[in-house]
């Protein structure tokens, strides 16, 4: 049986491996948007 | 140390991600994305949109990474005050060393991503204004000097100078016209706000201008300090730099500030809640910048 205080942690946990990947993928897209300006301008 | 606190570290519980946001101070976040983005659509030439929004992304988590080590560097202090004891570190509800970490791989990353995406110059830019918004103000001055506010306010007055660099690649006089405004609004706007809650920094010891100085003193010098503003403000438009719309919304706003800051300066009250003319003047200061730079981009951009 899970002790209340390590669901808690467990749960922290998820949330943040959520939310680290959502921002990895903003970050990539961010990325190839910056790359098509930059080829855009000649760089 | 709190119960909560205690409770906290004994089973290790990883901080909340809406406790590491608010490290990164959101509200005040607002305003620098406010200037910044004023400062790119100002200049006369525009970055792909991409960029310009890397680069004010980038503007955005340096101010945030600033709010992070503030708060770690003043976690005890944070914890004496009233107005700051509830932030995550004084709380107890996040280790320091957390914060010092995110604090400093933020400020890094928004450096290197204003390099590579938008140029070196606003990267350097934004890097010194970090360096000194935490080495200069909050480490140095803060705690030392009543003057604190007076040269801190200069890292507060780099975003649209950054973001203008963002776009152009240069410095140019409007730019610098705009952080002198910044730099010259941020001591009436602070000291303003000190006066009603100077209790609470001089049970922290901050020694900000109405501890030290007094409260009449601190009147006098916001009235002197909007002055120059005030010049600073409505400048542009003789100088050819900008067109009438900002030049009348400038001198319009800038009187308005004066007056305010004449019933400050008229005001003999001690107690914080007779001081209407400072709540009223710190409330004015915020809408005053937002106006003004709203005023700026408007006079750029609209056909007139």
């Amino acid at each position: 049986m899970v002790r209340p205080e390590e669901e808690l942690i467990r749960k922290r946990q998820r949330e943040r491996a959520r939310l680290t990947a959502l921002l990895l993928g903003a970050f990539v897209i961010l990325l190839f948007f910056i790359t098509v300006a930059k080829v855009g301008m000649n760089w | 140390m709190t119960s909560t606190a205690i409770d906290r570290e004994a089973i290790g519980l990883p901080a909340d991600w809406r406790d590491i946001l608010a490290l990164t101070k959101p509200r005040v976040m607002s305003l620098v994305v406010f200037t910044g983005l004023a400062g790119m659509l100002a200049a006369p030439v525009l970055p792909p949109l991409a960029i310009g929004f890397t680069a004010i992304l980038c503007i955005a988590l340096g101010a945030g990474a600033c709010g992070a080590l503030n708060q770690w560097y003043e976690a005890d202090i944070d914890a004496k005050m009233r107005r700051t004891a509830s932030r995550p570190l004084p709380a107890g509800r996040m280790e320091r060393q957390s914060a010092l970490h995110f604090g400093v791989g933020l400020a890094a990353f928004s450096v290197l991503l204003m390099g590579l995406a938008a140029n070196w110059l606003a990267a350097a830019l934004l890097a010194v204004s970090i360096l000194f918004y935490v080495l200069v103000y909050t480490v140095w001055l803060k705690p030392r000097t009543a003057q604190n506010i007076v040269i801190g306010g200069a890292a507060g007055a780099f975003p649209p100078l950054i973001g203008w660099v963002a776009a152009t690649g240069s410095v140019a006089p409007l730019p610098l016209l705009l952080f002198a405004i910044i730099f010259l609004w941020t001591p009436p706007h602070f000291w303003a706000l000190s006066l009603f809650v100077r209790s609470d920094y001089a049970a922290a010891g901050i020694p900000m201008l109405p501890v030290v100085a007094g409260i009449e003193s601190t009147r006098r010098q916001i009235f002197l300090y909007s002055l120059p503003m005030a010049a600073a403000a409505v400048v542009p438009w003789p100088l050819g730099l900008t067109g009438p719309l900002y030049g009348i919304a400038a001198s319009a706003l800038s009187l308005g500030f004066l007056v305010l800051a004449g019933q400050v300066l008229a005001n003999r009250a001690a107690e914080p809640k007779q001081m209407a003319p400072e709540k009223r003047l710190f409330g004015y200061s915020v809408l005053y910048l937002f106006v003004l730079f709203g005023a700026l981009v408007a006079d750029r951009w609209l056909p007139w």
